[in-house]
């Protein structure tokens, strides 16, 4: 029994932070999916938004929600380098966000003068809201974690009226149409490297902000705590296809995006409650993000070479 | 309209790769003119039509476009007044969105793009118009992703794509080739009916001679990265295949035409 409300409690934790981590997700899916641009920066950018908005709250005493908009900021001119390596230098998509991320761990340590920083006894985002409700219900049992989860939904929803509305525009059509196919926006008179630069400063933004505010959550801002990023963000992408696969439409991706962040951590509480090491979770995540990404293909191969054969009985039914 | 002066284009130069793709090329072409341009493989066709969209630098010469010289403007530059169609039907559409919003994106050619909303409910109405005129039916189908579309179906968007904003100059580089023959006859003689109706100057590559010969008014003949044969108006009206097979081997030095050009 007592195992059992512990792993419930986990799961709440656990969606506290997957709601969070949801914000960083839809960044990665911005430059990974919309872009077509598999953008390693964010395991930096996310990292730096922590640590700027942990820095500006301990060492200069800012009001951590100002913080925010720094780190967003932030974050955005780490996409914008990634996007100036990529057009102007002509280095490929992967080997820009590299170079960016690897920079960034020097320029993360910088900024905060040491490894890490500890939120312990300042405002945060999350203590400032517990400190103006009401003492009465102050004692609800993990009352931190409720706090959290409605604070992130606020943001999150935020973000995601944000794209809805971003990428119907004429610029976010653009953007979208540049990760589809570059030679036909050139074509149409639209500059595809501004395109790139765009999506990438949005999606880093975005991954800035979830990584100040998981900093902030969690109560410290660590220079390894971004690591493997991109890969929590393409689990999350990739769960979130799997669970709503019949989801077309924009505004369904992007839900079934949040769900799949908060699912990814669920899971990993679960597996941690029965007793994997914290260590091994990256390779579980390795192991869950690559097998998710070959399943949809060899279904594909499958179902492909299933029409062949029904045509060849030529059963007209078979085509799509 | 358009002047191309001279223009020389060597790619992988100095090293074993090394080919001289366009040597000299001279080209006039007069408003509302309609060029149909054949030669062999690696006679410097497509190169000419990419070094006029922009898509690579050229090493000397330049090209004028109705008094504007575009040398040196970037590729998304030139599209302001350029339409392309491309050989792959994949190439010229964005094959992940809506049949609609392709249109609202190549209808915002030439213009600035900004945050108003990308696609207008007066636009919806208008492409279903002129999606109409294409009797292909896509008109109802038009929040239909373009991935959905048969290659045939791509090819007379993307020719609809490429002429909503009436371009100065349109450029179809063989873009019948990738289809099966009935399909590349509709999608060819509705290309002839839209150049037609909207007086539209354009430069069509084809491998086929009869298709050459019998659209546009104007035909010209490229040889190793030079034009070794220009004929227009009545001569061109009378012009047969074997006049051109004539002409394509005196070019080529006895040389026998290729297997594409004979089948064609």
């Amino acid at each position: 029994m007592s195992f059992l409300i512990s792993l419930l409690w986990a799961t709440h934790a656990a969606t506290a932070q997957g709601i969070l981590f949801g914000v960083m997700a839809l960044g990665v899916y911005i430059t990974f999916r919309v872009l077509d641009f598999p953008d390693m920066t964010c395991d930096g950018s996310f990292v730096l938004g922590g640590c700027v908005s942990a820095v500006l709250i301990v060492k200069a005493g800012w009001n951590p929600y100002v913080t925010l908009i720094v780190a967003v900021l932030a974050g955005g001119a780490s996409g914008a380098i990634t996007a100036f390596l990529h057009n102007k230098c002509k280095i490929p998509a992967i080997l820009s966000g590299i170079l960016t991320m690897t920079a960034l761990y020097s320029i993360n340590i910088r900024v905060m003068g040491q490894a890490n920083t500890t939120l312990l006894g300042v405002d945060t985002v999350v203590s400032m809201v517990k400190d103006i409700l009401p003492e009465s219900i102050q004692g609800i049992a993990n009352f931190t974690n409720w706090v959290v989860i409605v604070l992130g939904c606020i943001f999150v929803t935020l973000v995601t009226m944000f794209m809805y509305w971003f990428f119907g525009t004429e610029i976010g059509c653009a953007i979208r149409a540049t990760g589809n196919n570059g030679d036909m926006v050139r074509a149409l008179g639209e500059d595809t490297d501004k395109m790139k630069m765009l999506g990438l400063v949005i999606g880093n933004s975005l991954v800035a902000l979830s990584g100040a505010l998981v900093a902030q959550s969690q109560g410290y801002a660590d220079v390894g705590m971004g690591v493997g990023t991109i890969v929590i963000g393409l689990a999350s992408i990739v769960i979130g296809e799997v669970i709503m696969s019949r989801a077309r439409t924009f505004k369904f991706r992007l839900i079934s995006i949040l769900l799949g962040a908060v699912i990814y951590r669920v899971i990993i509480a679960w597996v941690l409650q029965m007793g994997l090491k914290a260590t091994d979770l990256k390779l579980l995540t390795a192991l869950v993000v690559a097998i998710a990404l070959t399943i949809p293909k060899m279904l594909g191969a499958t179902a492909a070479s299933k029409a062949t054969i029904s045509m060849k009985g030529g059963d007209s039914n078979a085509k799509h | 309209m358009l002047n191309i002066n001279e223009v020389y284009k060597t790619f992988n130069p100095g090293t074993i790769n090394e080919k001289k793709a366009l040597n000299g090329v001279n080209l006039n072409l007069n408003s509302e003119d309609f060029v149909t341009v054949i030669g062999g493989n690696g006679a410097g066709k497509s190169t000419i039509l990419n070094m006029i969209a922009g898509v690579y630098p050229i090493d000397r010469g330049s090209i004028i476009l109705d008094g504007i010289d575009i040398t040196y403007l970037p590729e998304h530059k030139r599209a302001h007044y350029l339409g392309r169609v491309f050989q792959d039907p994949m190439k010229g559409t964005a094959s992940n969105m809506e049949i609609q919003e392709n249109l609202a994106i190549a209808y915002r050619r030439g213009k600035k793009r900004g945050l108003s909303w990308g696609i207008t409910k007066a636009e919806k109405e208008k492409f279903h118009e002129e999606l109409k005129v294409l009797g292909l039916g896509l008109e109802d189908r038009m929040t239909s992703k373009v991935g959905l579309l048969s290659g045939g179906q791509r090819q007379a968007l993307t020719l609809l794509m490429a002429t909503l904003q009436k371009p100065k100059l349109l450029l179809l580089d063989e873009h019948t080739a990738a289809l099966d023959p009935k399909t590349a006859r509709n999608v060819l003689s509705l290309t002839n009916e839209i150049i037609q109706a909207d007086k539209l100057t354009a430069i069509m590559i084809t491998h086929n001679m009869k298709d050459a010969i019998k659209y546009g008014n104007r035909l010209i003949m490229m040889h190793e990265g030079r034009v070794v044969y220009d004929v227009a108006g009545e001569e061109k009206k009378n012009l047969q295949v074997s006049d051109l097979l004539a002409k394509f081997e005196q070019a080529s030095g006895g040389e026998f035409a290729n297997d594409r050009m004979m089948l064609a």
